[in-house]
């Protein structure tokens, strides 16, 4: 079973994010979507300063056998992107909710927070797909 | 559920993610695709290749029906065990199935066809069979087991009786030899050296475990794909299929064109390919910078547009290679990945060799 913390909000999408506090998240993909799509070897980050509203396509994950989109889970302005996934995609592997972190952003609507999921309601999710 | 090989349980007690593959509940990897694929490169690796179908053919004409029947000629194979990579056309020329064909005693051989082709290939292989008196004999009962690597032959010969062992210490390259109620072959879908086994299916769980205590690591169909992609070795229903002929395959090397009378299926179409020249031929790409290739992107060329048939991340490049079916004589060419054009090399397969890179840039 994948590890899927108590303390962070998640997208039906399998995108985590973390609330930083004065309206900034950190936001990366779960180790249930790590996990399903075997050794990363590229990952396509969002740009700086770009803009995101919910759904928005924000960049790429690509593993050895597939590549998945990576999408918006709320609205913001991009403050900063993980570089070090430019050299070590296989962060994101072994450090999901760690080293393997996508992207900092400057919340536009923090109420969206609110509409994510939350641990349990994400764990329904990622079960429901392993079956 | 799709059908398990007799390997079905050593597989899930070795952690492996199975996946549906042409039917069958196959291993995709057993935690690490990536590091499966090193282990290979490095020391050894085992596959599960039972999905594989083995068909035996008796008869007094086989040598004649075969020759027939398989674009290279089995009139090469000169003694007992010597085997033979080959297609298998249609009447236009296209390819029904890649194949090893490997001679056996008094008269006898034994194909190796792949799986998600296996039944239209017995139904083609036994409609031809007939004319000639050949009985044909699929063998659903044997597993197959490939282990391959450096280290491949010597864990091998650590399993297996003495008199075999000093056997295949002298078997050559794409030379097969029988002993201890194996059939081991010399051959493999990696670039490396290496057998593939072939072992009835109540034994082979056993040999799994026996090669695993000899530190073969167990390695599932992702590394195989990866591993073959590396070596520039086809994939039958990505790389080539029934619309497409060996000369657009790169593979006319397979093809046998002499002695210039013997007729086999789709000589009659590929003679005239091959004297006007195809028009598309399958070439290797190697991207210039980070992304990955994906089987199915646009190529655009200088001589026009083209597609690529299969590409991943080459582990042992730590870059992306796709092999590409464009126009003849393309010299330049960029691949779109989400709709935005990307540079690449034309770089002529093998892009792996020996475990080492060979890109011809």
């Amino acid at each position: 079973m994948s590890d899927i913390p108590k303390d962070l909000r998640y997208s039906p999408s399998h995108e985590w994010v973390r609330d930083e506090g004065n309206g900034v998240v950190t936001l990366g993909i779960t180790d249930h979507a790590q996990e399903s799509l075997g050794d990363l070897v590229f990952v396509e980050l969002p740009e700086v300063g770009q803009s995101l509203a919910v759904g928005d396509e924000m960049g790429v994950v690509e593993s050895v056998k597939a590549a998945s989109d990576l999408f918006s889970p709320i609205s913001g302005e991009v403050l900063e992107v993980n570089e070090t996934l430019g050299d070590t995609p296989e962060a994101v592997n072994s450090d999901p909710y760690g080293d393997g972190w996508i992207a900092k952003v400057k919340l536009s609507i923090p109420t969206e927070l609110d509409d994510l999921l939350d641990a349990d309601a994400y764990t329904a999710v990622a079960e429901e797909e392993e079956d | 559920m799709g059908r398990q090989t007799p390997l079905y349980d050593s597989h899930v007690a070795s952690g492996a993610k199975m996946v549906d593959f042409a039917g069958w509940d196959m291993p995709i990897h057993y935690g690490s695709q990536l590091n499966e694929h090193r282990q290979v490169r490095e020391a050894a690796g085992m596959f599960d290749v039972s999905h594989m179908a083995v068909v035996d053919l008796a008869g007094a004409a086989t040598r004649d029906f075969l020759r027939h029947l398989l674009a290279n000629d089995v009139a090469k194979l000169k003694t007992t065990g010597a085997a033979l990579y080959t297609c298998m056309l249609n009447p236009a020329g296209g390819i029904k199935d890649d194949l090893i064909v490997y001679r056996r005693d008094d008269g006898a051989y034994r194909m190796v066809v792949n799986a998600g082709t296996r039944d239209k290939d017995v139904a083609w292989i036994t409609e031809h069979a007939a004319d000639y008196g050949v009985t044909v004999n699929e063998r659903p009962e044997l597993a197959m087991i490939a282990v391959q690597g450096p280290a491949a032959r010597e864990a091998v010969h650590g399993v297996v009786s003495d008199g075999l062992a000093a056997g295949l210490a002298d078997l050559k390259r794409f030379h097969a030899l029988a002993g201890d109620g194996l059939f081991v072959a010399r051959t493999g879908y990696t670039g490396e050296d290496g057998y593939e086994i072939i072992v009835p299916g109540d034994a082979a769980a056993d040999l799994w475990a026996r090669l695993a205590a000899r530190g073969v690591a167990p390695t599932g169909l992702g590394a195989r794909d990866t591993l073959r992609l590396e070596a520039g070795l086809n994939l039958y229903g990505s790389d080539m299929d029934e619309d497409t002929t060996p000369l657009e395959s790169g593979l006319g090397w397979t093809v046998a064109w002499e002695p210039a009378d013997r007729d086999f299926i789709g000589r009659e179409v590929l003679e005239s390919q091959r004297a006007a020249g195809p028009g598309r031929v399958l070439v290797g790409l190697v991207l210039d910078g980070r992304g990955v290739l994906r089987g199915h992107q646009k190529v655009l060329t200088d001589k026009g547009e083209g597609e690529t048939t299969s590409g991943s991340f080459a582990p042992t490049l730590e870059r992306s290679v796709a092999l590409a079916r464009v126009p003849a004589g393309t010299t330049s060419a960029r691949v779109e990945i989400r709709g935005r054009p990307h540079d690449v090399f034309i770089s002529r397969p093998p892009f792996v060799k020996n475990g080492q890179p060979n890109l011809q840039i």
